[in-house]
């Protein structure tokens, strides 16, 4: 059976970000002949001396005549034993609401350096990051190996320098790969100028990398999303509540709570189209029809009498603010959509700004403006059921959005 | 004490993950949304689609009607294959017809042998929502097809023109969507956003979802244009340099008969076009879409315009 592994890279052309991209899609053989022939033909027009593999993910007219990645692309591969889905986004500063987008739903971060210039700012805001959007993975490789004389001891300096680092921040599980995108070595195969090193590939880390215990499978979260009712001669009394399991497991004849009545009852079965199952969990979208009839309605959530979420209209959160043209400021409105039920929300105060690079905390800073990061407090006009985001990345997150251009202004993460 | 059975996995495979995203998509927006619509034309990818989206109601109805931009110009068995699905799971059908449009003079056909009306579905597309009002529109796109597709958000803003603002766009977080509009405006939303060429077709042998038989390999008279094999049908003109042939062959991609071209192929079943386009060197729109070799901004410049 082959998984789905959802991956964020981000960084700029010169750490050979592309290049490396580039290698995994050509040598899994994700790159078209047509697609290659193309990003040649635009290389030599542009008067590159080699094929600029940024091409191939700089899919927007302005991103092809400014040379630059202005947004999230996603690129596709697969290996027997694993689909990727890579999420690419641009590394500098002012790109980090695209970075935070890309990181939300990644299972594996990779993070670039050139082994020539070691650790810089830019990999310690992205080894931030991926802490902050609780990625399960981080994979640090220093590429450009050649370039160094494939040294194990420049190699082990870097390694330990970001280890040191990331020990700061909340990772689970780092790995540093040395490699050379370029000439291949580490990418897919294993290198032949590098004996010291006896780790894996990087495609084969990848590919073994255990993400199944990644998800929260003890606590039982089901926000319902949508009703089911299917007024036909067959199904005359069907009810279904149907959704997306965000956390723990669900099976026939568990006692189940439902929030916000607190009524109690008893899951009766789990449908699917394809027929009814023993037993669902994350991210399976399903039907649950309980034993009792109670009003149950979008934006309910259903959980365990014993194991209960939040329920709590003052919300403590990280919020990453992504609007360019109006600030989070104190006493602010702004309309709030988490798991499958929206209300509005009013800022209460901004406790801290963080400073992504150094992590120093401002308490002074008065607003957020686009791109920075903030401790918030938020009240809203209804309860939400909501977890830590660090225990349940569907539970703990939601999105800001502004009442008067309908944009996505926000991203928070609960604490 | 019963014995304790094996440990579960707690692993979706990729295909049913995929499926699993896309339902959740389809019924946010029927919870979220007046009057969605899904396109349909009878290509595989509108075809995956539906299936899933029926799937996400079961036991229910499909909760919304679904659309074909009909451009006139179709194959005779993709108009049968739409006409039998809309029969057999008792959809509502709303057509929007492009020789319609031309006949009441909205639109223009363009010139020139090898003219396709793929540019001038757009104004149909556009007003068939208004008409309807719908709020969202479902389409079967994928990132994988194309560079500025790969750059289009799930729920994708477009404003009273239709038009789409790739610079503009709202960041997508999470599983969290953001479909918030004024009146008059609308959200095209792709529910096979993350899905491959090859997913598609996995997917199909995995679910047996029926498609057209054109997918599969059978002979035809074709004739041969810009490297392509098109279909020798009613829809094209024949210059008189223009040999006719019969080959064996099958569609990658169906859309306007007069400028989608077949492939050569021997594979006449799922499993053999699953070898076929996991082995394939060549996108299935470079392959077979003359629309998209306009220029390097093709999609891009239709898209902005409403384009699907």
């Amino acid at each position: 059976m082959s998984e789905l592994l959802r991956l964020a890279t981000a960084g700029s052309v010169d750490d050979g970000k592309s290049t490396l991209i580039g290698r995994l899609l050509y040598d899994s053989k994700a790159i078209f002949e047509d697609q290659l022939e193309a990003v040649e033909a635009t290389s030599a027009r542009m008067g590159a001396e080699y094929t600029n593999l940024a091409l191939l993910t700089d899919g927007l007219r302005a991103e092809r005549e400014q040379g630059i990645t202005i947004d999230v692309a996603y690129r596709y591969f697969a290996t027997p034993r694993r689909k990727f889905i890579i999420a690419d986004t641009p590394g500098h500063i002012q790109y980090t609401r695209n970075m935070v987008t890309g990181a939300s739903t990644a299972d594996l971060a990779l993070i670039l350096v050139d082994a020539r210039k070691g650790i810089v700012e830019q990999s310690r805001r992205h080894a931030f990051l991926s802490s902050l959007l609780q990625i399960p993975h981080l994979v640090l490789c220093v590429n450009k190996m050649d370039l160094v004389d494939w040294s194990e001891e420049r190699f082990r300096e870097i390694s330990d320098e970001f280890r040191d680092f990331a020990a700061k921040l909340d990772i689970s599980d780092l790995t540093t790969i040395p490699v050379s995108a370029l000439v291949g070595d580490n990418v897919v195969t294993r290198s032949e100028n590098m004996p010291w090193y006896e780790g894996a590939s990087l495609l084969h880390h990848m590919e073994q990398v255990h993400i199944a215990s990644d998800r929260n499978l003890i606590d039982a979260r089901f926000p319902v999303q949508y009703v089911i009712r299917p007024h036909s001669a067959e199904h005359h009394d069907y009810r279904g509540y149907a959704g997306t399991v965000a956390g723990g497991s669900f099976k026939p004849g568990d006692e189940v709570l439902v929030l916000p009545s607190g009524f109690t009852s008893r899951v009766k079965s789990i449908d699917t189209a394809d027929g009814p199952v023993d037993e669902a969990y994350s991210p399976m979208s399903v039907a649950i029809t309980l034993t009792d009839e109670i009003d149950i309605s979008r934006g309910d959530m259903i959980c365990r009498p014993h194991n209960q979420p939040r329920v709590t209209q003052d919300i403590e959160a990280m919020v990453c603010w992504m609007d360019e043209t109006s600030a989070l400021t104190p006493r602010r409105k702004l309309a709030i959509k988490h798991t499958t039920r929206s209300a509005r929300a009013l800022v209460k105060d901004l406790q801290y700004r963080l400073d992504v690079n150094t992590l120093h905390r401002d308490e002074a800073a008065p607003e957020l403006v686009l791109n920075e990061i903030g401790r918030v407090t938020l009240r809203t006009t209804l309860p939400l059921f909501c977890d830590e985001y660090r225990r349940n990345r569907t539970t703990g997150s939601f999105i800001l959005i502004d009442e008067d251009t309908n944009g996505t202004v926000g991203a928070g993460m609960i604490l | 004490m019963p014995a304790p059975s094996p440990a579960p996995s707690y692993q979706l495979s990729h295909l049913r993950s995929l499926e699993a995203e896309a339902i959740h998509i389809i019924r946010e927006v029927a919870a979220e949304f007046e009057r969605p619509v899904l396109l349909f034309s009878g290509g595989k990818d509108s075809a995956v689609m539906l299936h899933i989206a029926r799937k996400a109601f079961w036991p229910a109805k499909l909760p919304f009607a679904v659309m074909h931009i009909d451009t006139g110009h179709n194959y005779d068995e993709v108009l049968a294959f739409r006409d039998a699905e809309v029969e057999k799971h008792g959809l509502r059908l709303v057509v929007a017809s492009v020789p319609d449009a031309l006949a009441a003079g909205k639109v223009k056909e363009a010139a020139g042998q090898g003219a396709t009306r793929n540019r001038i579905q757009t104004p149909v597309l556009l007003e068939a929502i208004e008409e309807n009002e719908f709020d969202a529109v479902f389409g079967g796109a994928r990132r994988d097809e194309e560079k500025a597709r790969a750059k289009e958000r799930v729920f994708s803003f477009r404003d009273e023109f239709g038009q789409w603002d790739p610079k503009n766009q709202r960041p997508e977080l999470w599983s969290l969507y953001n479909g918030r509009h004024h009146r008059g405006e609308h959200i095209r939303v792709f529910p096979l956003s993350n899905w491959t060429e090859l997913d598609i077709w996995q997917y199909i042998g995995a679910d047996e979802v029926s498609l057209p038989a054109l997918y599969f390999a059978h002979e035809r008279e074709v004739v041969q244009r810009d490297g392509m094999w098109i279909g020798v049908t009613r829809h094209i003109t024949l210059g008189d340099d223009e040999v006719v042939e019969t080959r064996t062959v099958r569609f990658r991609t169906i859309g306007d008969a007069t400028g989608t071209g077949a492939v050569e192929s021997t594979a006449a079943t799922i499993e053999q076009v699953i070898d076929e386009v996991a082995a394939t060197r060549l996108t299935e729109r470079g392959a077979t879409r003359a629309d998209d070799r306009i220029s390097e901004a093709g999609m891009e410049d239709r898209k902005r315009e409403g384009y699907f």
